[in-house]
């Protein structure tokens, strides 16, 4: 049994390694000027590290601005999505109206119709709103999330009515119980949300591809593709892969600083089904 | 883009069904599927069969699998454009220094659909190791311990207990996988723009361009009509099978 689990545990690391190497290839590529970059056979470690590429990748695209583009929009979003599924979360689980379980179902059947089939006409939609090329026709679409709302929903669903009934005694009100009680214990369950949230916004590329035009707009997915697109059909990959090493650094580091919560979280996303 | 609306009952469908380039498009996903499917699921229970265990480095390896994961999918296909660069990526480099000359990869008509299924399979791997990672820690212990007892060996544990309880995972990572092959297209646009001669194309792609290149946006939501069936037949035979085959203990 022990050879078999070393046999294993060997197999598993090479791969492993090869699984790192891409990344690794990156960087290499990115820090090579000239006839190194495209040499046969290749050398891992460039023999003249540069960061030339780099400075030329702060030259074409305006990074920063791509950055901050990013992030704003994805805290927006975040910020909305877990406003709306924690509200309506509430109101699924704790109070009663008309129609709520035919509405809920309604929410449930919209997390089975992928974003790519509602593509043209939530676009045609936006266009009759006048809102292509603004942020704000790429924030509406995905402020709120069924997925969001559903999860919210049954969290909130758990939380013991005795926690509530003394509020109620003493005359709270719904606002109140919402946020004095239920938001409180759904702390985990946010986090959950907001994690996935952010990776989804920060990677989205097609929503924003076909909404946003001008380069000052643009996030961080739309400016790497400007970056291989229109600049470089001189095949300049070493500068590609600068910029793409630079694109990766910020999301790499709050994954490793938080990669248990954020499994959890892509594993939490995957069982709901 | 703006040409006026019309009403003009089933023709966009109509259309479709002459459409080749639409066929080709609609033909390619299962070719992908072929091509994805069954690396991606035996690659990732590999590595979950192989990091249940805790072991010296298995967390820094659960993270190096996982990485590809949370990368964007412009930067995977990027990156994997440059690695099987025909000309002097890494991959045909080391081929040649061997005295092998590689194939064109992205820019081949033969090529291209496994250039553009291979940055998936690694970018996906780490998901589906991860789904499997928490099935296999559901299954009890007890039951393989007991399994043990009665002499059974590794490779029976394996295939008449462990796989079996783990069905539950291995089918929703089956499905998730189908359902997300339908719609492949942020790796085809940035390698291959579902090139050369229409090789990769694939059905949102088809959408894409037919709606914001030709401004047809009537008969990309028939296209869109046709993925939404589809997509709903598989949730579908999904909630029937489900049923039927999962073994739940």
């Amino acid at each position: 049994m022990n050879r078999q689990s070393l046999r294993s545990k060997i197999v598993v690391s090479i791969f492993g390694l090869a699984m790192l190497f891409p990344f690794i290839w990156m960087v290499s590529s990115s820090l090579k000027v000239g006839a190194e970059a495209f040499a046969t056979p290749p050398t891992l470690i460039p023999k003249h590290p540069t960061l030339e590429n780099y400075r030329r990748v702060f030259e074409i695209i305006d990074l920063p601005r791509l950055f901050l583009n990013s992030l704003i929009i994805s805290i927006i979003i975040v910020t909305l999505q877990l406003t709306t599924a924690s509200l309506a979360g509430y109101a699924f689980a704790r109070l009663h109206f008309r129609g709520k379980n035919a509405i809920f179902v309604v929410y449930l059947a919209t997390m089975m119709i992928p974003f790519q089939v509602i593509l043209v006409p939530m676009f045609i939609e936006m266009r009759q709103l006048g809102l292509i090329d603004s942020y704000l026709g790429l924030i509406l679409p995905t402020c709120t999330s069924a997925f969001a709302v559903f999860l919210m929903r049954q969290v909130m669903l758990g939380i013991p009515r005795e926690l509530e009934e003394a509020a109620i005694l003493d005359g709270a009100s719904h606002f109140r119980l919402f946020r004095s009680i239920a938001l409180p214990l759904c702390v985990p369950t946010l986090a959950t949300l907001g994690i996935l949230g952010f990776m989804g916004t920060w990677n989205a590329f097609l929503w924003p591809l076909v909404m946003i035009y001008s380069p000052e707009k643009m996030t961080l997915p739309l400016g790497l593709a400007l970056l291989s697109g229109e600049h470089s059909s001189s095949n300049d990959w070493p500068m590609i892969m600068a910029g793409t090493t630079l694109s990766i650094i910020p999301i790499v580091i709050v994954y490793l600083l938080f990669q248990r919560k954020i499994a959890q979280s892509f594993l939490t996303a995957g069982l709901k089904g | 883009m703006l040409s006026p609306i019309k009403w003009i009952g089933l023709g966009n469908f109509r259309e479709l069904l002459h459409d080749a380039s639409f066929h080709q498009a609609l033909f390619h996903t299962p070719l992908f599927i072929i091509g994805y499917l069954p690396f991606v699921y035996i690659a990732g229970l590999s590595a979950a069969l192989a990091l249940e265990r805790r072991f010296r480095g298995s967390s820094a390896l659960r993270t190096i699998y996982f990485l590809p994961v949370i990368t964007s999918w412009i930067v995977v296909a990027l990156l994997w454009k440059w690695i099987l660069n025909p000309e002097n990526g890494l991959v045909n480099s080391i081929l040649a220094s061997i005295g092998i000359d590689g194939p064109g990869w992205w820019t081949s008509k033969s090529w291209a659909m496994i250039s553009v299924i291979i940055p998936s399979i690694w970018k996906d791997l780490g998901y589906t190791m991860l789904i499997l990672l928490a099935g296999l820690q559901a299954i009890p212990p007890e039951y393989k311990e007991a399994a043990a007892i009665d002499g059974a060996s590794r490779r029976q544990i394996l295939y008449k207990i462990t796989l079996p309880l783990l069905s539950p995972a291995s089918f929703f990572v089956i499905v998730t996988g189908l359902i997300s092959s339908f719609q492949v297209f942020d790796q085809v646009y940035v390698m291959t723009e579902g090139g050369p001669e229409g090789s990769t194309s694939v059905i949102v792609q088809q959408i894409v361009k037919n709606s914001f290149d030709y401004g047809r946006m009537g008969y990309a939501s028939a296209m869109s009509m046709i993925l939404f069936v589809v997509i709903m037949v598989i949730t579908g035979i999904q909630i029937l099978l489900q049923k039927r085959w999962v073994n739940y203990e």
